[in-house]
């Protein structure tokens, strides 16, 4: 089955968007930079775009996010990149020239649209979706699979890490996050 | 019509604790007027200068920030013009310094050399916005353009200039990235 096709009624296994806004909350994020994504859409960037918790900026394209990020990152504000692999690819080379040969904690929240929950990314059904994480190895650029409620505590120690190490993150949503 | 090195000499006289964010031939004239702590050369990818500084604009409410973006640059990015203009800081100033050509990449023009770049700022919503052709009048204009409340958007008219040095290693150079966050640090 297409997981473009999957509602949140088929998909028994429960990834709550607000366990995920809670994290990044805890991880000091103050600013959500975002094109929308239908994965993240309902369960994400809605709720944060009602949320006085964060500062929400609304960009054209997802290499902008890449920019301000990094902006950002010097005034000690940190940042969360919120967008669909399909922008991700769009942005390699702004993430291989400012956060991988820059050394900037750009930390990223990517929907992979298509993929099949059930399987791994490097399986999914979709090829845009199979080359996310073997593009991500070859920039060196650490990588968390958020499928689950569990997974969700991986949020939390990633973005530190980018932080204190100075150092890009993607943190990858493998289904579509509930939206309570 | 102006030069580029003109300009940014008239501009530097009324600079002082300003962010200034330049890249390619821009940062090249930029840093010849003088070191400062204050510049943000490390973008790390064209088109991007104009996202660096409002990520900057947005995370220094209190301080001003510049950008010095060159026509190639802002064509690669010309959607930051409305998120500039939707996030609609105060603090930022953000000038194209149009000369019609990738002068970095061999003075090759840019694809329409006569486009618009003011009259697309004006459309996207920024707050001001300004052309200057006449050094005199760039010279007489310039502290009151810093001021304004932003975004402030300029189109400065320049030749194309003489070939440049490019040494990135030196614009690009860690240390002035580690210089800029302790300078923000402090003030």
């Amino acid at each position: 089955m297409d997981a473009d096709l999957l509602t949140e009624g088929d998909d028994t296994i429960e990834l709550k968007g607000s366990s995920i806004i809670a994290a990044i909350k805890a991880s000091g994020v103050e600013f959500i930079l975002s094109v929308p994504d239908i994965v993240t859409s309902g369960g994400l960037l809605r709720p944060i775009s009602r949320d006085p918790a964060f500062k929400l900026i609304r960009v054209c394209k997802e290499d902008e996010c890449i920019g301000i990020a990094s902006g950002l990152s010097y005034c000690d504000k940190r940042a969360l990149t919120l967008i669909q692999y399909t922008g991700f690819l769009d942005s390699i080379n702004a993430i291989r020239g400012v956060a991988v040969e820059y050394r900037q904690p750009i930390c990223m929240m990517i929907g992979l649209l298509g993929h099949d929950p059930s399987t791994t990314p490097r399986n999914s059904p979709r090829y845009g979706v199979r080359i996310i994480e073997p593009i991500l190895d070859a920039m060196g650029i650490p990588h968390h699979l958020i499928n689950e409620d569990a997974d969700v505590a991986k949020i939390h120690p990633a973005i530190e890490h980018a932080y204190t190490t100075s150092h890009p993150v993607a943190l990858l949503i493998g289904r579509r996050p509930s939206a309570s | 019509m102006m030069k580029r090195d003109q300009c940014f000499r008239a501009l530097a006289r009324h600079v002082s604790d300003e962010i200034v964010v330049a890249t390619y031939s821009s940062a090249v004239d930029w840093l010849a007027l003088g070191e400062r702590a204050l510049n943000y050369f490390s973008v790390g990818a064209m088109g991007l200068d104009s996202s660096h500084a409002l990520g900057l604009a947005l995370g220094r409410p209190d301080k001003r920030i510049i950008c010095l973006q060159g026509d190639g640059s802002l064509l690669m990015n010309l959607g930051c013009l409305v998120t500039i203009a939707a996030a609609a800081p105060n603090n930022l100033v953000h000038m194209v310094v149009q000369n019609g050509t990738y002068e970095a990449n061999g003075s090759h023009p840019i694809p329409n050399t006569k486009v618009e770049f003011a009259a697309m700022a004006r459309a996207a919503g920024y707050a001001h916005v300004h052309e200057f052709s006449e050094l005199a009048n760039f010279e007489q204009q310039a502290a009151h353009v810093l001021k304004q409340d932003g975004p402030v958007f300029a189109t400065l008219h320049v030749e194309r200039s003489k070939p440049l040095t490019y040494d990135y290693a030196n614009l690009y150079d860690p240390a002035r990235r580690a210089a800029l966050k302790a300078a923000l640090r402090a003030t």
